[in-house]
């Protein structure tokens, strides 16, 4: 156990392992580090030609004709296609029945067919034989618009008389349909208790609403699609995607083929934080393949990522919460309006469970809106939901706490959520960690130590993070060499290669250097499910746990074989299968795999799980600031971030993870935003002036890892990977209060903001 | 991205021969981080990119305390802000080419550059205004000298005509007991775009006290960068005071004439233009003493 507080990064654990929770070296660090990973856009197939997007212009349009003859005759042109090149153009409603409209907003969604819903939607492509012809040819294409006005706000959305999006779609609110056509696409709510009941029992009160901005995941590697459409019906893609099997279906199912048709390649991803799970350009390139009978390549520009990948939702939201004089809080309510963008979706659903999740509250009640807007659809981002609703709690339990002179940590305690509490939503608390992360954070040297001079701040906020399971397959082979080769269908964003490698080493008492893990694609591996919702390094490494469990069983086996006994009398330790009584009879996993070739054949392990017992996830962040109040700038003087790991397979990652949330949510909270113009035209979409923090924004971001098993896994691992950037908004909206007075309600607490609101409006 | 010709002359006559021939469809090129990303994105076109990098003059840095500071116009920030007599004698122009951008775009970006260009947020242009520098250029028609704060005319518009370049910029040698400092504001610390910013210089007479003379200029604060000649004429023959400062602030204040955009809106711009004269005039008066 390691606890000196004034140590940077501290993981305070409860178990030692032998591989589990060591820092070995990642499989795929030396191809990234000498540049021979081979990314998305690296493919280079053999008559490879190259595509590129038309895009329209305008935030919301009826497209009445599109002319594209002047681009098909452009010389080195292959192929032009449009909406009606996909399944959908010749499919009838009755046809569809009630997949109709699932199926129109996933085909409009990759080629527009009667409307343009945001700046950036895709109208046409055209591949041709280098990008730069394709690039001259799509200005070629001649498309008739009729300007419609945007709607572009959530609450303007929401009106009766805002202009709709979709003329057929309705609200369905409660389980109910609506008779009018809406932009609320859904009205979702929990309930526990009686919220009035609690309000009317509080002795304090404080009700406030709050804004937050569309922001983006900002990866470093623009969307790829690489398609070939062999003339025997089969369709190859090679793609930068957080699911292979993601994209395969929404592939055939855009494309109407049968899955096995679709085999998806996952190439090293550079970033994806949940935007890269949305199929793009696959589809395009794949129609585009089929037309041209070349293989074909399409890649973003960063412009294009900002405008037509799938930004964090901008929201709108009203929090209440009730307290007695104590602290203890009897009562919460919270209303959230999130912007779905151009297709229903928001992740308001998540945002709703996500809210009061750190809390043990006796009665809840929250309503969750989804409102389809002029922008690009949403899609997911680190904790999808989850930042956005904790900026407005964590802001409101701060406010309580300054009302009731009760300190910011003594009351998230109080009221903390533990084993066996009930969410409003309805599940109850496995074993759980937020306590001890908020007693790590309280006896951290950073809490303790005094401001210093200047206008200087202290923010403290927790984050809930549910953490998912879902299902993922896992093979493993024993080599005569003794190396164990691992193949899986997860993508490795963050490590999971080496993760998944680890507890397969320990479940099979060998050193994590004999275990090579292979990511591989959809024809090769049975279904899995995205990487997301920190899900991977929890039920991917279930898999490979069970697979191991499997191998070492076949290894008693051979054994068994080889001396001519049951397997009842053979045992397995720490990588040594021995007879139980006569020590004679000894092999270590290497002596036994040297004989597999002759004696049986080779060993393999299987499995293919869909884990119950994901642990949920929780974090603490502390952040000092310091605010110029001239300027209105914000500085982050000191920040350090707590979490529960469960178990930290590997330490470093998982401080990687933390650091990593942590310096998203610093940026989401300060800078970040679309800025849109009032045509729906964003303005900002660079990293010029999209901005994100750069190293020189930034102090060291410590962390501390709390291990807290989770008893459902056989480690005791917790997913890691979102729970980070949930509190620092509301941690640095907490902080500039202390530092400036000034209570920001609205996302990003720009310099002008900040400035607006000392200035006594604004906010 | 269309095909674009692309020449390297290795003499003033040349380039301005070569430019001459393609008119207004011919762009000079010196670090290229402004033109290159503008071809890329469309926001301009070019037949010709005629590269500057390789003529004598225009890579000239040499200093006198005659003839002040000669600054080719294809020299790159990471020579300036290197180059001892520079250190010495120009702290203000060290501020802004040490800021312009990272590490990378220093090796590459020129200050000539950056004032053709013309963009209003160009960090060098307000401190050459402060420092009284003047633009060499030369054209099919000769030669001729414009005062920086007259070179730029619009948003990446400026004086020089078809078939011109910019040869260099020359800034007078400091007098005795002057100082100046540049500062902008960014919502980051680093790798942006001024919100607004301002150069200032100042002459002080021999005890200190006393303004000789200033002159001061903005950026982003309207169309062009900005001589605010009142708000430098204000402090002349005055006590140095926060009562002087303040007034100067508030001219300067006057003569921003921003608009609102996804940097900032007008009332934070004007704002900052006072604070940042405030500040930018307190460094300069401190270098003017020596401090």
């Amino acid at each position: 156990m390691v606890s000196n507080p004034a140590e940077a990064n501290i993981v305070l654990s409860e178990v030692e392992f032998e591989v589990v929770g060591k820092r070995p070296i990642r499989p795929d660090g030396v191809d990234k580090v000498t540049g021979r990973a081979q990314y998305g856009a690296d493919i280079n197939l053999s008559g490879l030609i190259h595509g590129k997007v038309l895009r329209s212009p305008h935030a919301h349009a009826r497209i009445k004709s599109i002319d594209t003859s002047k681009a098909e005759a452009y010389p080195g042109v292959r192929a032009v296609v449009t909406a009606k090149n996909l399944p959908f153009a010749s499919l009838s409603k009755e046809d569809l029945g009630g997949d109709y409209m699932r199926l129109k907003f996933a085909s409009d969604h990759v080629l527009a067919s009667d409307k343009v819903l945001f700046k950036g939607h895709p109208v046409a492509a055209v591949a041709a034989n280098n990008p730069h012809v394709a690039e001259e040819a799509i200005k070629l294409i001649n498309v008739d618009y009729e300007v419609l006005p945007p709607v572009l706000d959530v609450l303007e959305a929401m009106k009766d008389d805002a202009p709709l999006l979709h003329e057929e779609l309705r609200t369905t609110s409660l389980g109910e349909t609506s008779e009018k056509p809406s932009n609320i696409a859904a009205h979702l709510r929990y309930e526990k208790g009686d919220a009035e009941v609690g309000f009317a029992a509080a002795d304090v009160v404080v009700e406030k609403e709050f804004r937050t901005a569309a922001v983006h995941q900002g990866y470093i590697e623009p969307h790829n699609g690489t398609a070939f459409w062999n003339t025997d019906g089969q369709l190859s893609i090679w793609t930068s995607t957080q699911g292979a099997f993601a994209v395969r279906g929404s592939v055939a199912d855009v494309l109407r083929q049968p899955v096995s048709k679709v085999k998806v390649t996952p190439m090293e991803i550079g970033g994806g934080f949940g935007g890269k799970i949305t199929a793009y350009l696959d589809a395009i390139a794949a129609l585009l393949s089929q037309k041209s009978g070349a293989p074909v390549k399409v890649v973003m520009s960063r412009v294009d990522v900002f405008e037509a990948s799938g930004p964090a939702p901008a929201t709108w939201m009203k929090v209440k919460i009730g307290a007695t004089k104590d602290g203890k809080f009897t009562a919460v309510k919270a209303e959230l309006s999130f912007e779905a963008g151009a297709y229903p979706g928001s992740p308001v659903m998540q945002g709703m469970m996500c809210s009061f999740g750190c809390y043990d509250v006796p009665n809840g009640l929250i309503d969750g809106y989804d409102v389809v807007v002029n922008k690009p659809k949403t899609a997911a981002y680190r904790a999808p939901g989850s930042p956005q609703a904790a900026f407005g709690v964590e802001s409101v339990v701060d406010d309580i706490a300054h009302q009731l002179g009760i300190d910011p940590i003594e009351i998230r305690l109080l009221n903390a959520a533990k084993e066996g509490t009930r969410r409003i939503e309805g599940p109850v608390a496995n074993r759980i960690g937020l306590v001890e992360c908020l007693e790590a954070a309280r006896d951290h040297d950073h809490y303790k130590k005094p401001l210093g001079p200047g206008q200087r701040g202290r923010g403290v906020a927790c984050g809930y993070w549910m953490n998912r399971s879902f299902s993922s397959s896992l093979s493993m082979t024993v080599n005569y060499d003794g190396i164990v080769t691992l193949i899986m269908g997860s993508v490795d964003i963050g490590g999971t290669r080496a993760s998944i490698a680890q507890q397969t080493a320990e479940t099979l008492g060998i050193a994590y250097e004999n275990v090579k893990p292979t990511v591989v694609d959809t024809d090769s591996i049975g279904y899995t499910f995205i990487t997301g919702g920190s899900r991977t390094s929890f039920a991917t490494g279930w898999a490979a746990i069970e697979a191991a469990e499997e191998v070492k069983k076949l290894m008693v086996a051979r054994a068994a074989r080889i001396w001519d006994t049951s397997e009842d009398d053979v045992e397995y330790a720490d990588g040594v299968i021995q007879h139980r009584s006569d020590p004679e009879l000894r092999m270590t996993f290497k002596d036994l795999a040297r004989q597999l070739a002759n004696t049986g054949g080779a060993i393999t392990g299987s499995a293919n799980v869909e884990p119950a017992g994901e642990g949920n996830g929780y974090a603490v962040h502390l952040v000092d600031v310091e605010v110029d109040p001239e300027t209105g700038k914000t500085d982050i003087l000191r920040f350090t971030a707590v979490q529960d790991a469960g178990k930290a397979v590997h330490p470093s990652y998982v401080e990687g993870q933390m650091q990593g949330g942590a310096v998203q949510g610093i940026g989401w909270a300060l800078n970040e935003e679309y800025f849109f113009d009032d045509k729906g035209q964003m303005m900002n979409s660079s990293f010029l002036d999209y901005r994100m923090p750069t190293s020189l924004d930034l102090p060291m971001i410590d962390t501390v890892i709390v291990e807290v098993a989770n008893p459902g896994h056989p480690y005791g691992v917790r997913g890691v990977g979102e729970a980070a950037i949930v509190p620092p908004m509301a941690a640095i909206a907490n902080a500039i209060n202390g530092a400036a007075g000034v209570r920001l309600n609205s996302l990003p607490m720009t310099p002008g903001n900040v400035l607006d609101a000392l200035s006594g409006d604004g906010q | 991205m269309e095909w674009i010709d692309f020449a390297t002359p290795k003499s003033v006559s040349e380039a301005v021969e070569m430019m001459a021939s393609k008119g207004d469809r011919a762009r000079a090129m010196a670090g290229g981080t402004d033109v290159l990303v503008q071809l890329r994105g469309g926001r301009r076109s070019a037949d010709l990119v005629v590269d500057m990098k390789e003529i004598p003059e225009l890579n000239e840095l040499s200093y006198s305390a005659q003839n002040g500071l000669t600054l080719g116009a294809a020299v790159p920030c990471y020579r300036i802000y290197q180059d001892k007599a520079v250190i010495d004698n120009y702290p203000g122009l060290i501020d802004a080419a040490s800021l312009i951008g990272g590490i990378q775009i220093q090796g590459r970006a020129s200050i000539g550059g950056n004032l053709c260009n013309a963009a209003p947020s160009g960090d060098s242009i307000p401190p050459i205004i402060a420092l009284s520098g003047v633009a060499n250029i030369t054209g099919p028609n000769g030669n001729r000298q414009v005062p920086v704060e007259d070179f730029c005319t619009g948003p990446g518009q400026n004086v020089l005509q078809n078939g011109e370049i910019l040869v260099s910029l020359t800034i007078p040698a400091p007098q005795p007991h002057s100082g100046a400092n540049y500062l902008r504001f960014i919502p980051r610390n680093e790798m942006d775009i001024a919100v607004a910013g301002v150069g200032t210089s100042v002459l002080l007479d021999a005890s200190g006290q006393n303004f000789v003379s200033a002159r001061i200029s903005l950026a982003s604060v309207a169309p062009t960068p900005v001589f605010s000649q009142a708000a430098g004429d204000s402090l002349a023959g005055k006590a140095v005071s926060d009562e002087a400062i303040q007034e100067a602030s508030e001219k300067a204040m006057a003569d921003a004439k921003p608009i609102n955009d996804m940097r900032g809106t007008v009332r934070q711009r004007v704002h900052l233009v006072g604070v940042l004269t405030r500040r930018t005039l307190n460094n300069a008066i401190q270098r003017a003493r020596g401090g």
